[in-house]
């Protein structure tokens, strides 16, 4: 087990309670998906894990959160950062005043390696998203929606997570560019051994690349089971509130 | 006339440009802009004397020392005050550095009085003419004290890990976090890297005129060169520095005759009334645009 989270509870600004009581566990190299509808606590789940909730006035008031069986709900989010766990978090955030190159090499400065090795890596993330290598010199601003959400996925492949947390990457992408995305998040997975948490809206997306799915309504896990399992049910009664976590 | 008047601009103007890039430095890295940037010129020239005329080293021993005092007061401010001013209103920030302009003036005050100092020479003779005009060394050094670190600012921006990381920092501090990056410490270095070119150009200042209080009054001059250059563009700021300096050099000799003495302390006033009415974000500053 890579990750445990255990009967957390969130509050942001201490009256906002975010997430009621969650558990999700990850093994070594899976892909989990977070499913649910819009403010169902996914993000807030991942910002939990991965420390950032400090940033946003939350705090996780109950429960445990072990990576790599060590506990991390105490650790502040860079060195949760150092530990392994990346998050790329929702909306894009791109060093919009950097080059494409640039944000790419911000990811990999916490690496200890050597300078030919990153330059690999380099290259390695040009194979998988071969529109940044055309736009290498570009000021990162000026891509495409889809290219923004390529790069902030492939700056953080850089830093080498073991625990890779995604927020929502087909977020206002064209369909195409969505499945294009997610495919390249599969690849990822397979080649680099990368475990993934990715938090989606669009389980049709999610679910086929994933090893596990959960289901969360209204801060709790209203379901937890295998892609397989999840296709023979309606999602949209859980999305739609007909069902519900059983309190 | 005319090229005498437009080389002690330049000279000047480089003096402008080294402490605009301070303040361009902490803008970017926090979005503070410091009024206090006069007074930090003033004190860094103060301690560059204290230390050079106390202590009984060489200058290869001296001024490393004090530039290393420079950072250090730097680190401290950033450390004491704004650190716990993140999420802080601006005007909350901009009468907090105004609040530091008058500990320090106090602080200089308190120590070594109100009386005029005469700088020791530290910088090494240099005698040049240009088409049969002796130009003072003071100027040449100054000019090339600028150009050197403008050079040394781009380099270390586009090449250094620490630069990048300090881009990082000034473009988005969440993402820096995720990043592994620790913005708090970007931030108390852009602080020492300002700290010490403020020193610099306060070296360069009390070598042309005297070291005393009015030092500090650079801070208000300057001004107007930064919001020419754009609050976030260090190219800004030098090529901002160079233009107010020229300006406020011709303007001297061509309209003092005309209009009185401090003309050419009145011509960067109207210069930057101009510019916030036609390019409020200066001539290379970032337009703060939002893309949905």
């Amino acid at each position: 087990m890579i990750l445990d989270v255990k009967d957390i509870e969130v509050y942001y600004n201490n009256v906002i309670l975010a997430i009621e009581d969650i558990n999700i566990s990850i093994e070594q190299g899976q892909i989990v998906s977070l499913l649910g509808a819009n403010g169902a606590g996914k993000s807030t789940c991942l910002k939990a894990i991965s420390g950032l909730l400090e940033v946003e006035k939350g705090r996780v008031t109950r429960g445990e959160i072990y990576f790599e069986g060590k506990r991390v709900d105490q650790l502040g989010a860079i060195e949760r950062v150092k530990s392994g766990i990346c998050l790329v978090a929702e909306g894009r955030q791109l060093l919009k005043t950097l080059t494409v190159e640039e944000n790419l090499k911000v990811g990999s400065l916490i690496r200890k390696d050597s300078a030919s090795v990153i330059k690999d890596d380099l290259e390695r993330m040009y194979t998988y998203f071969p529109i940044l290598k055309q736009r290498a010199k570009q000021v990162s601003e000026t891509l495409s929606g889809g290219e923004q959400q390529m790069l902030v996925i492939a700056r953080t492949i850089m830093m080498r997570p073991k625990l890779l947390l995604l927020d929502e990457p087909s977020l206002g992408l064209a369909p195409l560019i969505a499945a294009a995305v997610i495919s390249e998040i599969h690849r990822i997975n397979q080649e680099l051994g990368t475990t993934i948490l990715l938090v989606e809206q669009n389980a049709a997306l999610a679910l086929p690349i994933s090893n596990k799915a959960y289901i969360i309504t209204n801060g709790r896990v209203a379901l937890c089971s295998t892609p397989e399992e999840m296709k023979k049910i309606d999602l949209r009664d859980y999305y739609l509130g007909r069902k519900r976590a059983a309190i | 006339m005319f090229i005498q008047a437009l080389i002690a601009g330049i000279a000047v103007g480089s003096v402008y440009a080294l402490i605009a890039l301070g303040m361009v430095l902490i803008y970017k890295a926090s979005s503070v802009i410091n009024f206090s940037q006069g007074a930090l010129v003033m004190i860094g020239a103060y301690i560059t004397y204290a230390v050079v005329t106390g202590i009984p080293a060489p200058l290869w021993i001296t001024i490393p020392i004090a530039i290393g005092l420079s950072a250090l007061l730097g680190v401290v401010i950033e450390r004491l005050i704004f650190r716990y001013m993140t999420g802080v209103d601006l005007i909350a920030v901009i009468m907090v550095t105004l609040g530091i302009s008058f500990l320090l003036e106090g602080s200089t005050t308190a120590i070594w009085g109100t009386l005029n100092y005469s700088f020791p020479k530290i910088l090494p003779e240099m005698s040049f003419s240009l088409g049969g005009i002796h130009i003072s060394e003071v100027y040449i050094w100054s000019f090339i004290f600028s150009m050197v670190i403008l050079i040394m600012f781009t380099l270390f921006f586009k090449y250094s890990k620490i630069g990048l990381r300090m881009r990082a920092v000034a473009d988005n501090q969440k993402a820096s976090i995720s990043l592994g990056i620790h913005p708090g410490k970007m931030i108390s270095l852009s602080w020492a890297i300002s700290c010490v070119v403020a020193t610099i150009g306060g070296v360069m200042l009390a070598n042309i005129k005297l070291l005393n209080l009015g030092l500090s009054g650079i801070g208000i001059l300057v001004f107007p060169v930064v919001i020419l250059g754009g609050l976030d563009s260090i190219i800004g700021a030098v090529l901002g520095g160079f233009i107010i300096g020229i300006l406020g050099s011709l303007s001297a000799v061509y309209a003092g005759g005309l209009m009185g003495g401090a003309v050419d302390q009145v011509v960067s006033f109207v210069i930057l009334l101009i510019i916030l009415l036609v390019k409020p974000y200066g001539l290379f500053g970032t337009k703060e645009t939002l893309r949905l």
